[in-house]
């Protein structure tokens, strides 16, 4: 089985299993509902990981893809007629050109620069949502329409959790192949040494720019599936604390693993849930826990545990 | 394959699937002699001005009801989330309440935003739920499960432009914020002035963080024939555009703040340029002012008495729509004699009279706030306090 997780198949066999074993101990639809938000958020984060652990470029403002696929299923099916699926692909495409466009400049910064500029990046997206109200709704967001499908509607939570969990399946495939491809390697390569990549011919700008329109499609992704999955989008979804909560999943789970960003996730999604017990210090210990495991997992909670395993067994 | 490997592999199964099915273990088992009312607020966050005071009230409260036997025979088991403001979460909280705690009925949610994110689980659960949001869309259209109690910002802006009827004012200016408070009841005002024969000759906004409103207000000092300015807002906002409209020696023109900054603090912030500020406002703020013969009075004056002794600080409006809201559904439930959620909610809609700290609650199908224009109070700031406007002035 170790062997099994050190393989990207058995990665998948264990995440299949996961997925479809759960419903089994799952006592209300509101675990449905709960897990329906991991997969989706676990999504966005593998997305963000191919980014930020395999290339090692930051970004502060990913939020600001969620939102557009969001809104691009909003908007789409409410103002111009487009069917949600369509909807959500014009959303991929917009995120894309607008990574492609944005990014070319900004990523020939480095390290706090780079931080700065996808932070302002963030904001604008945000600022335009809450400003055009006329088609967003404004502060207070708006609704969507249901996801149909040849006259059969998703709406449920269990429905979602199988759409989610079939979703986060196929990301996680695709992180996983990107590893073994020249691609992958490239990234690696980038983010273990800018000067060595360059040096071995390696295109950096292009490879940089090729992991941030990837990361913005698995966001946007994201966006459109949980905007689908409540029936409303809001600002906050595209807002700077949602940035932040994308890279502490990344980075509480561990950078450039794709386990680690479900992990991640799982725990960001899942602690506030079973701190509420703590009434109003529920806060100070979800702090409290995110502190104790950066200081004492400090490459993060999969790559620590999976290194204290193989060390055990040896 | 080892023993070691089974293992690891265990371990990251559990690590998943432990804490999710863990989490029956906190919802403690339904008892039969109790019913248990659910709230989802903004304890926490941006808006913990709003949901803090209300989480006080509902705790004060239901303890109340409880030691004088509860209601419908049975005791009151409150179970309150916070959702810090964010409307993704409280979807996760309202479905939690309807699934897992199986709560009768819903008293809660903060802000429109929050709100507008828990309905449809109410709705498609049918379960009673009585929202603490400002914004209008909440009850309109109609749900059938879903009532509100705060003023909506349309009848805000009626009362506004009540007044300045009355003051045959007819061409007003406007300064808004960008937030959902700022630009819903900015909209409001918009499409009902022509009601009221107000025109509005000029438009300006401010962001919810911005520190100086000089430039727009200059802006609309520059304009002519400006006879009154109306600031929809709330949070600090509306009293830095009151000290710069001091600033600027524009207090020769009435300005009107709306209720968003009814709270004793706005006159704090704004100091003495808030002198001659009117706003419409709940008949709370100004409980002591009221004349005795006023329905309302004992309602506010006891519920003031009450939150500051126990809570330690100054009553707030917003404190006052949990009140409401909790006893609203507690005396449905008490007519009813049953806490069943579709019994509840025709007792809700047959509310008649009911005097509550925002106004008398009239409901109906077609209307599930039931205040009318008589539940807000015109005030005006004098001498660093609120002062009741007479009637027709």
């Amino acid at each position: 089985m170790l062997a099994a997780l050190r393989h990207r198949y058995g990665i998948l066999l264990v995440l299949a299993v996961i997925i479809a074993a759960l419903p089994l101990v799952f006592p209300s639809s509101y675990y449905f509902r709960v897990a329906s938000l991991v997969w989706v958020s676990a999504f966005a984060a593998i997305g963000l990981n191919i980014l930020m652990g395999k290339a090692g470029q930051v970004s502060l403002g990913h939020a600001g893809f969620f939102g557009i696929g969001a809104y691009a299923v909003a908007i789409g099916p409410t103002h111009l007629g487009v069917p949600p699926l369509a909807a959500m692909l014009l959303g991929c495409a917009l995120s894309a050109l607008l990574a492609f466009l944005v990014g070319r400049p900004i990523l020939r910064l480095k390290g706090h620069y780079l931080a700065i500029a996808t932070l302002g990046f963030g904001v604008l997206v945000a600022l335009v949502i809450t400003t055009e109200s006329r088609w967003t709704g404004g502060p207070d967001g708006m609704s969507v329409m249901k996801l149909t499908l040849f006259g059969w509607r998703a709406s449920g939570s269990d429905t979602w959790y199988w759409i989610t969990g079939g979703l986060l399946l196929a990301g996680t495939w695709i992180a996983l192949n990107l590893d073994e491809t020249p691609t992958g390697r490239a990234f690696r390569a980038l983010h273990d040494s800018e000067i060595a990549a360059r040096v071995t011919g390696i295109n950096v700008n292009r490879f940089k720019l090729q992991a941030f329109v990837i990361a913005a499609v698995y966001a946007s992704l994201a966006g459109s599936a949980l905007a689908l999955m409540n029936g409303f989008v809001n600002p906050d979804q595209a807002g700077f604390l949602h940035s932040i909560e994308m890279v502490t999943m990344v980075v509480l789970g561990g950078l450039g693993s794709v386990v680690g960003s479900i992990v991640g996730a799982a725990v960001l999604i899942m602690l506030p849930q079973l701190l509420t017990v703590f009434q109003e210090y529920e806060n100070l210990m979800l702090g409290a826990i995110i502190i104790v495991s950066m200081i004492f997992m400090r490459d993060g909670i999969v790559p620590v545990l999976s290194k204290f395993m193989t060390g055990w067994r040896a | 394959m080892t023993c070691h490997s089974h293992f690891k592999s265990l371990a990251i199964a559990a690590a998943v699937a432990l804490p999710l099915s863990g989490l029956s273990i906190y919802s403690p088992a339904l008892a039969q002699q109790t019913v248990k009312i659910g709230s989802v607020l903004s304890v926490t966050g941006p808006a913990s001005f709003l949901g803090e005071p209300e989480d006080k009230t509902l705790r004060m409260y239901v303890d109340k009801i409880n030691a004088v036997g509860g209601v419908a025979g049975k005791k009151i088991e409150l179970v309150i989330y916070d959702d810090g403001g964010d409307a993704n979460k409280a979807r996760t909280f309202a479905t939690r309440l309807i699934e897992d705690d199986k709560v009768a009925a819903m008293v809660g949610g903060s802000t429109t935003g929050t709100t507008m994110a828990m309905i449809p689980v109410f709705e498609e659960a049918q379960v009673p739920f009585i929202s603490l949001a400002g914004a209008i869309e909440v009850v309109d259209p109609v749900r059938k499960f879903i009532f509100k109690t705060p003023h909506t910002d349309k009848m805000a802006c009626e009362k506004i432009f009540e007044n300045l009827k009355q003051r045959n004012f007819t061409k007003v200016a406007m300064i808004s914020g960008t937030d959902g408070f700022g630009a819903s009841m900015r909209a409001q005002c918009v499409k009902v002035a022509p009601t009221y024969g107000v025109q509005i000759v000029a438009e300006e906004t401010y962001g919810p963080r911005d520190s100086d409103m000089t430039a727009q207000l200059t802006k609309i000092k520059g304009v002519a024939g400006v006879q009154a300015v109306v600031n929809p807002g709330f949070g600090q906002g509306p009293a830095i555009v009151t000290r710069n409209y001091a600033q600027l020696g524009m207090s020769a023109t009435p300005l009107y703040q709306s209720h968003g900054v009814a709270s004793k603090s706005f006159i704090e912030l704004a100091g003495p340029a808030a002198e001659g500020v009117r706003l419409p406002a709940a008949a709370l703020l100004v409980g002591d002012k009221l004349p005795d013969g006023d329905p309302q009075k004992k309602v506010v004056v006891d519920y003031k008495q009450t939150f500051e002794a126990t809570a330690k600080q100054p009553v707030s409006t917003f404190g006052g729509h949990a009140y409401d809201g909790l006893y609203i559904m507690v005396e449905a439930m008490k007519r009813a004699n049953s806490t069943d959620a579709k019994k509840v909610r025709d007792e809700i809609e047959k509310t008649k009279g009911f005097v509550g700290t925002g106004g008398i609650v009239t409901m109906s199908p077609t209307d599930h706030l039931g205040l009318d224009l008589s539940a807000f109070r015109m005030l005006e700031v004098k001498g660093g306090d609120w002062t009741l406007l007479p009637p027709g002035t």
